[in-house]
């Protein structure tokens, strides 16, 4: 089971805490998914509004750890104080970095991220970097301080799973000791498992949980995908060839 | 004073941060603030001073991905 910054987690799965179409679907989504790991964000609350208080009674009930994010952040500045309002309010210096660098694509501004997780490393925080698969950004990243990684799989909200296999094969190989989390994009549970038999750590998702039409139900698909994929990486599997090979035995044919 | 707090125009009498939220009936809130987009702890509330103009961000805990 994986292990960020010395906390032991008994899940591959992270759940994020968004869109859900009520409190108590998203209650039961997090029950059957078995997750160990809740994300949140930080929002301006309006007027009189008892909802951050509500939701977070909500969270507080799941009995989960909390993994905060800077999500909507565009800049270093916005990113650095985003995170420092969210370890105040959540009090834990876990932040799940993001600073977005595209509209369309939501994907991460490296140069960005790299500075504000080299910032935050120095201020105390627990960094896991949203990035891409970039080998050097990740390199950059770990020599920033971050222990861990979250590359994307696919862009955030797209379902479209594990978009450069290649290149996630490659920096789980380069970093074997790293945990890495695939982070954004995955649809399917298939896809799930296949970032697990791929070695990563951990999957994170929100969208295909919580836009799936029973919510809880993909949810526990998920949950059995990651740990079918897990055990299957653990089982050392076989390596594909091009030609066929009998699995009966040819000798002793009548 | 005409201060900026979460987008929109507020007039307040508040002279600090602390004050400002005692206002707005969120002194026992769980909430987290900024200051012209520097964060402010809450044990620091009392001594930030508020100024014309000034832009203050007042957050809460909220659904995230």
């Amino acid at each position: 089971m994986p292990s960020f910054y010395g906390k032991d987690i008994a899940s591959r799965l992270m759940l994020g805490t968004s869109q859900y179409p009520s409190p108590a679907i998203l209650a039961d989504a997090f029950e059957r998914s078995r997750a160990g790991i809740a994300t949140v964000s930080v929002r301006r609350e309006a007027g009189g509004d008892s909802a951050g208080q509500d939701f977070w009674s909500l969270i507080e009930g799941l009995g989960v750890a909390v993994l905060p994010n800077t999500a909507g952040c565009h800049s270093v500045k916005e990113a650095v104080t985003t995170a420092h309002m969210a370890r105040e309010l959540f009090d834990t210096a876990w932040i799940k970095l993001e600073v977005i660098g595209h509209g369309d694509t939501l994907q991460p501004d490296p140069f960005a991220l790299l500075e504000a997780a080299r910032i935050l490393t120095q201020d105390g925080f627990n960094v896991f970097p949203y990035c891409t698969e970039d080998l050097v950004l990740c390199e950059r990243l770990l020599d920033a301080g971050c222990e861990v990684l979250m590359p994307w799989g696919a862009p955030i909200g797209t379902g479209l799973g594990l978009n450069n296999i290649y290149g996630l094969r490659s920096l789980r190989a380069h970093f074997p000791d790293v945990p890495m989390v695939i982070d954004a994009g995955l649809g399917l549970p298939s896809q799930a498992a296949h970032a697990m038999e791929l070695g990563f750590d951990s999957v994170l998702l929100n969208t295909a949980v919580a836009k799936a039409g029973r919510p809880a139900v993909m949810a526990e698909a998920f949950a059995k995908a990651v740990e079918a994929g897990a055990l299957a990486q653990e089982a050392d599997p076989m390596e594909p060839r091009d030609m066929a090979a009998p699995s009966t035995p040819v000798l002793g044919m009548p | 004073m005409k201060i900026i707090v979460n987008g929109s125009s507020f007039e307040t009498s508040a002279t600090t941060l602390d004050a400002l939220l005692i206002e707005l009936g969120k002194a026992h809130a769980k909430v987290a603030t900024a200051g012209n987009e520097a964060f402010v702890p809450a044990s620091l509330r009392a001594d930030c001073m508020l100024a014309d103009g000034d832009r203050v961000e007042i957050v809460a805990p909220r659904q995230g991905g």
